[in-house]
């Protein structure tokens, strides 16, 4: 069920402002890729072109491809809320509904229309959460609170919890938009333990502000920073995780990866 | 909590954790604001306190039922006065008001906060907001030049064709002056108070659940239902109360509108009805004083009425504290 992406050529506006020029990319099913380099370069604006939630933006666009196996995912007859359930997505910051037990989180996405006329009944509703929790390594430590707000778990549980709601929907493709910045040490391990399970059978894309977190998760790196101070970002170089953090083509990555600057 | 509280007790209007300073700001400002809050309390024990005591004479005087009499005489001898018909009217127009107000303002709200282009949407909370200060003897002036003879056609309409609910039903074939006018005009006058404050909860849905709804492949209506909703509904609650509390309380408009009439009649376009704040209005200048402490009589069921409703309102947001969102 994993798909590929394939990028080519594409531009990100806010309004009249180019945020991001220029970039072409692939992304192989079943792998992980990690975006990073300095804040502000565009790295989650990328992401978020991958399931086009940056149009939800006033006044943002893009110009260019994205294939998803194939097919634009911009072209004119293709509705954004079909690509969003195709490719999920998980947040910087835990964003659990706070208003829903974790019960109705797991299968906040299987509530909306598009899911609706596949007949669910509770047994399968629960076959679906136990899976999910389990697929994000959170059942044991929540199946005898289902029914308990979302909002009452810790910051760590709380991301794994979004991480199940957004996998109740069986997508794609999964981006993460540094998903580990918000927790603490022992939280992102085991975010990390997860990430090497779902790449099994997700693709993968994640930004990361924390290099040591992009060398252990992914495979395939790519490193991203602005063409010059008020210039649009560009993706630098990318490449296999190994030679990104040995030996990089470009003098920019190399420092930036050794620490000499960003 | 706990053991901080304990080392509070001797003075609960310390919040808890925070001992008293020697600091003289400190001093100066937490005399102030427990004064202020002091002070509310004694206004509203004062009112309360005022309707009571005022009303006694005539609750003494009255010789009929004050809670089930349908008429108004209380400088009778022996006085015959009771609410039942100003319960019914304020509590009917009200509730026609928020029956119209509630769906139109939260529509407004939602078109401002998540649809409208920026230029439009800030054009529309500026005008939505004049509507609310607009001054209720002009509503009420609106209401009956505009707004009543051009109602006429929507009554008889909801007569013709949902004759068969008994309260559209209209045997009298006369559709003006009626207490479906009142709530009508009622609901205009709630407008911008409902809109205007569900929008501002609107807007302060964090964009992490709004954008955590999308990405999971909602479409807007189902983003407003999954996130905004949830989140806003002591918000939408508080802004529903605030508009039923001057529907109840609207005096001039209603008084302008309605034939005072003091009778129950359920089928709401027809003409009459009353209502607590319009009957002290058009009755205090002419009353004696067993009359005037009727009216205040029927302003204490009217002060129990709101605190009631604002009561139940608190009750409901509090209901379910977990799933707040607060925590």
């Amino acid at each position: 069920m994993a798909k590929r992406i394939d990028v080519s050529d594409l531009d990100i506006y806010y309004s009249k402002f180019l945020a991001v020029e220029g970039v072409t990319f692939s992304v192989e099913p079943r792998t992980v890729t990690a975006f990073i380099g300095p804040s502000g370069c565009g790295k989650s604006t990328v992401l978020r072109t991958l399931n086009r939630m940056h149009e939800v933006i006033p006044g943002a666009y893009v110009n260019g491809k994205v294939l998803l196996d194939g097919e634009n995912i911009y072209d004119a007859d293709v509705d954004p809320v079909n690509v969003r359930r195709t490719i999920g997505m998980v947040f910087q910051r835990p964003n659990p509904f706070p208003t829903m037990s974790i019960y109705e989180n797991v299968i906040a996405g299987l509530k909306l229309e598009r899911t609706k006329g596949v007949k669910r009944d509770k047994a399968s509703m629960d076959a679906v959460v136990e899976k999910s929790l389990r697929g994000a390594n959170l059942w044991e430590e929540v199946k005898d609170r289902l029914n308990r707000p979302g909002s009452g778990l810790s910051g760590g549980q709380q991301q794994r919890l979004c991480i199940a709601r957004a996998i109740a929907v069986e997508p794609q493709v999964l981006l993460m938009d540094e998903p580990c910045s918000a927790l603490d040490p022992i939280s992102t391990l085991a975010i990390e333990d997860l990430i090497e399970d779902l790449k099994e059978r997700y693709t993968i894309v994640i930004v990361t502000h924390n290099m040591q977190q992009a060398a252990r998760v992914s495979s395939t790196t790519a490193f991203f920073n602005l063409a010059g101070i008020g210039q649009p970002g560009r993706m630098v170089e990318m490449g296999p995780t190994a030679k990104i953090f040995s030996t990089p083509t470009e003098k920019a990555t190399e420092d930036y990866v050794s620490g000499r600057f960003g | 909590m706990s053991n901080t509280a304990t080392e509070n007790e001797h003075d609960p209007l310390i919040p808890h954790g925070h001992k008293q300073t020697g600091r003289v700001g400190d001093r100066v400002f937490r005399g102030f604001a427990s004064g202020a809050g002091i002070f509310v309390l004694v206004i509203m024990g004062a009112i309360g306190a005022f309707l009571v005591w005022k009303s006694i004479p005539s609750l003494q005087a009255d010789s009929t039922n004050f809670f089930t009499t349908t008429e108004w005489f209380p400088d009778d001898n022996p006085a015959v006065f009771g609410i039942a018909a100003l319960l019914f009217g304020t509590v009917i127009s009200a509730a026609i008001a928020m029956v119209l107000a509630l769906p139109v303002g939260i529509g407004i709200a939602l078109f401002i906060a998540f649809y409208a282009p920026r230029p439009v949407a800030s054009t529309l909370a500026f005008i939505t907001d004049l509507l609310a200060a607009v001054p209720s003897i002009i509503f009420g002036l609106w209401g009956l030049a505009v707004l009543m003879p051009n109602m006429q056609g929507t009554a008889q309409w909801l007569n013709d064709y949902l004759g068969w609910i008994p309260i559209f039903s209209n045997s009298l074939g006369i559709y003006s002056k009626s207490l479906f006018i009142a709530g009508v005009v009622l609901a205009i006058m709630v407008l911008p108070t409902v809109s205007a404050v569900t929008r501002e909860v609107f807007i302060q849905v964090p964009s992490a659940h709004i954008e955590g709804a999308l990405a999971l492949g909602a479409t807007r209506w189902e983003m407003v239902r999954m996130a905004v909703f949830p989140f806003a509904r002591p918000g939408m609650i508080s802004a529903a109360m605030l508009g039923l509390g001057r529907a109840l309380g609207e005096t001039i408009a209603v008084a302008l509108i309605l034939s005072a009439a003091f009778t129950i009649n359920w089928h709401i376009t027809e003409p009459g009805g009353n209502s607590f704040a319009a009957n002290i209005a058009l009755k205090w200048n002419e009353a004696g004083p067993i009359g005037l402490s009727a009216l205040i009589a029927s302003g204490l069921v009217l002060f129990l009425i709101t605190l009631a409703v604002n009561m139940l309102a608190r009750w409901i947001v509090s209901r379910r504290k977990d799933f707040s969102g607060a925590n």
